[in-house]
């Protein structure tokens, strides 16, 4: 790949703002970080954006590339690249800082709202609980253990867009996590926290955060995983009424 | 803005609802192909108390259901929340169960 790319890349603070082009060097590997890095390094040194670890591991270089939700430093850019061109902007359904750094607090207070901190059952002087790794519920909590909280899923959750209230997808599966984590004893607790106003009956399951997810976790089952296990626990609760 | 509560009683008449539809499209279906008319029609279920509790169900099961679904889209469309977003869910839920009760005791009652 030789040329110029032509990309549009979101400027401003709070709600006020607008796409500016800049021409950028094309090269054969390239990932939309690099592209951004370019622009700040190259062109204008106030461009704001925010990253780590650029291998994919800290989560903090997702935005919205062509309109979709990308981790930007494992996303090639002729991967998305759409007529010659780039649209980068700040991440969907956070609030923004400045220019591409969307503000996490949101994402974050609501993984604690959904009880994402963990419950232990032992205090640190009894001996450690054995977990088997080939247990049910290991395995299940397993599967969501390698999310980064990049935040990709909350912007591609269309429910979130429409009730903001609405815990999203990250946050409800490490509470389906915790769930089916076996040092947890309250598991009654977690349901409860994610059975309120914005909790995981909100879901429409339309599946954005699953197909969007870069680490290919799959918060969409988790989410139903909730469900089933709320709906469980009150029909349970009613017969023990009854 | 879905409560544990109002999940349930969406999915609960969702599973009464779906029996009580296809029932409903079989009798429409034996209506229309046995060319039966508006008296037969109203000679079979007035006066029946199964008809009745057939219909009456299927009314009371859709208020429930139209009622929390249309509360989802409202405030995802809308944004209208807290009393007011209570008294749209209960007013689309009394008002449908009004005009079905009024349709079914119409078609019913002797």
């Amino acid at each position: 790949m030789t040329g110029m790319l032509e990309v549009s890349v979101w400027r401003g603070s709070g709600e006020e703002g607008a796409y500016e082009s800049y021409q950028v060097p094309a090269r054969e590997n390239q990932t939309v970080l690099d592209v951004v890095s370019w622009i700040q390094q190259s062109v204008d040194p106030s461009l704001t954006y925010r990253y780590a670890c650029r291998v994919g591991m800290c989560g903090s270089c997702a935005m919205m590339v062509n309109g979709q939700p990308r981790w930007t430093c494992r996303t090639h850019v002729k991967r998305v690249l759409e007529r010659g061109g780039l649209r980068v902007g700040p991440l969907r359904n956070l609030p923004v800082i400045k220019d591409l750094a969307a503000d996490m607090d949101p994402f974050f207070d609501k993984w604690v709202k959904a009880g994402g901190v963990h419950p232990p059952s032992r205090t640190r002087y009894q001996p450690i609980q054995p977990v088997r790794p080939d247990d049910p519920g290991r395995v299940e909590a397993n599967k969501a253990i390698e999310c980064i909280n990049c935040s990709v899923c909350y912007a591609a959750c269309d429910t979130v867009t429409g009730n903001p209230d609405y815990l999203g997808p990250a946050a409800l599966q490490r509470a389906w996590t915790l769930f089916n984590d076996a040092k947890v004893q309250d598991r009654q607790a977690i349901l409860d926290g994610v059975s309120g106003a914005g909790g995981c009956h909100n879901c429409h399951s339309q599946g954005s955060c699953t197909r969007f997810c870069p680490n290919e976790l799959d918060p969409l089952s988790a989410i139903a995983g909730l469900k089933r296990a709320s709906a469980r626990s009150f029909l349970k609760q009613r017969r023990q009424e009854c | 803005m879905l409560t544990l509560g109002l999940y349930m009683a969406q999915r609960l008449s969702a599973m009464a609802l779906a029996p009580l539809v296809l029932g409903h499209l079989a009798v429409m279906v034996y209506a229309i192909q046995g060319g039966l008319s508006t008296a037969e029609i109203l000679g079979r279920t007035q006066g029946s108390i199964w008809w009745f509790l057939f219909y009456g169900s299927f009314v009371v099961a859709v208020s429930i259901h139209a009622a929390i679904g249309l509360r989802v889209i409202v405030h995802e469309v809308t944004r209208l929340r807290g009393p007011w977003l209570e008294i749209f869910t209960y007013g689309t839920g009394i008002v449908l169960l009004f005009m079905g009760a009024r349709a079914v005791s119409a078609v019913t009652m002797l």
